[in-house]
């Protein structure tokens, strides 16, 4: 193009200059994104591989044998999945309507800063805080003993911060235009929130509440002292093996049962519990997104 | 038609916080006319509707004194906030098609105050919506979302839900500012024959949209009035203060 009289459109050195840069920042950019990807991968990839000689349909169905030794999981998965749908059907409830509270009805005055301040803070206590007062409260001050009752509350107790914050995030996303349209017509602020706003922030919502899910499957220090324990004689395939006032396995604590308490174990039961209890997290995750992205087509604006 | 008061504005004065935005206004609105609101940005034109249906309630640390009466009673000692609410239309400036059916969007309000039979509500839903010119083009489509529907289709919603609780005075708040010049004349040939049913509020920053339609016409002003008068003084050569004429004559320094 060099013959053309006048290029009123060539690059200027800045321009050049600037491109690089834009390439450059993108390729960094994506890099970092990227290598988020390759430690979960790594991960996963790693467990399978030394838990391949024990996974089986039988290693989740079966109980422990021979001193947890050999054998499956399967009293450990059933204790985490009546864990977590018990701790769940705690904190979700109140977590989601002490949020429209919080974020519909409050107004900014010093009651509902205290009580912002202690959503905050008690979502930055360790778990292993929340294990102490669950201990001290549920286990003895309620008398329910160790128990999976105790376990499931201290485990709400934990989760419920994490469900207001996201419920309110969901409900914050809601154009307040939309809040001030029904008002104007003469609706009450609970028409308005049932109306139109909750049908909106659903999806956001239950989000929130079932991505708690992994982390009440997860934790290990709250049901340590409040409910787990290391064996309990459970019959084969048993779907309720628990009563609620009694302790309960939980595969998070058959875990570290099994990587530092008990000797002789078969090298590779770590690794598939581990890859049991990723792989149903996993699952319920998927659930998750599955629901949102669903939902999400029906949204209505 | 007899000149009768409709709204009575006395003494209001409106803060936010410490900061006093309406300083003190009186004046009259009277039944069954077009009565214009006009202004510069931050006079505080929106607030003033919101004191007249009370949503400024809903925004925390607002003081008001003074009083607002509506056929006599003041807004503000009356015994039911969305009684009050439902005697009033409010139209947003820019149009919120709630996320409902273009059916439940004008059925909203008369559901909220309690109907919910389908053979009342259908016959409120084609009122409004031919009473705010959108019928013929929606009337097919009843289920479809509200949302859906074009930048002007969904301010006549708007109008057709501000309408369905059979409001007595309607307030719109800068109702063209989001859409084209032929539907905004639609919708004034639509304020036009509403008039004989109620008193309509008209805030707008076209001055020439309050020429066209204001049978009288206030001008705010920083949360002051600076005039009001009919609309042939206001838009006249010889309003009584200098402001007005070099607003409206979009001199204004």
């Amino acid at each position: 193009m060099t013959d053309a009289p006048e290029n009123n459109f060539t690059a200027t050195p800045l321009i050049r200059k600037r491109l690089r840069q834009e390439t450059m920042a993108k390729w960094i950019f994506f890099g970092m994104a990227a290598a988020m990807v390759v430690p979960l991968l790594l991960i996963i990839g790693y467990l399978a591989v030394r838990a391949a000689p024990s996974l089986s349909l039988e290693f989740i169905l079966d109980v422990p044998r021979r001193g947890m030794t050999a054998g499956g999981i399967w009293p450990a998965l059933v204790g985490t999945i009546y864990l977590v749908f018990l701790s769940l059907a705690v904190s979700a409830p109140i977590g989601i309507l002490a949020a429209i509270y919080l974020n519909e009805y409050a107004r900014d005055n010093w009651f509902n800063r205290v009580i912002n301040l202690a959503v905050l803070n008690l979502a930055g206590v360790p778990s292993i805080v929340h294990a102490l007062f669950g201990l001290g409260a549920f286990v003895y001050a309620a008398r329910f003993g160790y128990s999976i009752i105790s376990a499931a509350l201290t485990l709400a107790i934990m989760t419920l911060p994490v469900i207001i914050a996201s419920t309110r995030e969901a409900l914050a996303s809601v154009p307040p235009s939309f809040r001030e349209a029904c008002w104007n017509v003469g609706a009450t602020r609970w028409q308005a929130i049932r109306a139109v706003v909750l049908p909106n922030a659903i999806s956001g919502i239950l989000t929130g509440v079932i991505l708690q899910v992994s982390r009440a499957a997860g934790e290990t220090a709250p049901i340590m002292f409040t409910g787990a324990v290391f064996f309990k004689a459970v019959e084969r395939g048993d779907l309720f093996p628990y009563y609620l006032d009694e302790q309960c396995m939980a595969l998070s604590m058959h875990l570290y049962t099994l990587s530092t308490q008990v000797p002789g174990v078969m090298e590779s039961i770590p690794y598939a519990t581990a890859i049991v209890l990723l792989g149903s997290v996993l699952l319920v995750n998927a659930m998750a997104i599955s629901l949102r992205v669903y939902l999400r087509t029906r949204k209505k604006w | 038609m007899a000149v009768e008061t409709h709204i009575e504005v006395t003494d209001l004065r409106l803060a936010y916080g410490h900061r006093e935005v309406i300083h003190g206004i009186s004046f009259d609105v009277r039944r069954g006319e077009i009565f214009g609101i006009i202004g510069p940005a931050q006079s505080a034109k929106t607030s003033l509707l919101r004191c007249l249906n009370r949503t400024i309630d809903f925004t925390p640390d607002t003081h008001v004194s003074g009083s607002i009466k509506i056929d006599g009673q003041d807004v503000r000692k009356t015994g039911s906030v969305y009684a009050l609410r439902r005697k009033i239309g409010m139209v947003a400036p820019l149009p919120v098609g709630l996320p409902l059916t273009i059916y439940d969007n004008v059925a909203f309000a008369p559901r909220c105050a309690g109907l919910t039979r389908r053979s009342a509500l259908a016959p409120i839903v084609e009122r409004c919506l031919r009473q705010a010119a959108l019928w013929d083009e929606v009337k097919d489509r009843l289920n479809s979302l509200g949302t859906r529907l074009s930048g002007g289709q969904q301010q006549r919603l708007t109008i057709a839900r501000a309408l369905s609780h059979q409001p007595e005075v309607l307030c719109l708040d800068e109702f063209s500012i989001a859409i084209d010049p032929v539907t905004t004349m639609r919708i004034e040939d639509v304020l036009k024959e509403l008039r004989r049913e109620m008193t309509i509020i008209l805030v707008t920053n076209l001055t020439q949209q309050a020429r066209r339609l204001a049978d009288r016409t206030m001008f705010l002003w920083n949360g002051d009035i600076v005039e009001i008068g009919t609309t042939d003084v206001i838009f006249g050569d010889r309003p009584k203060d200098r402001r007005t004429y070099d607003y409206v004559q979009g001199i204004f320094g």
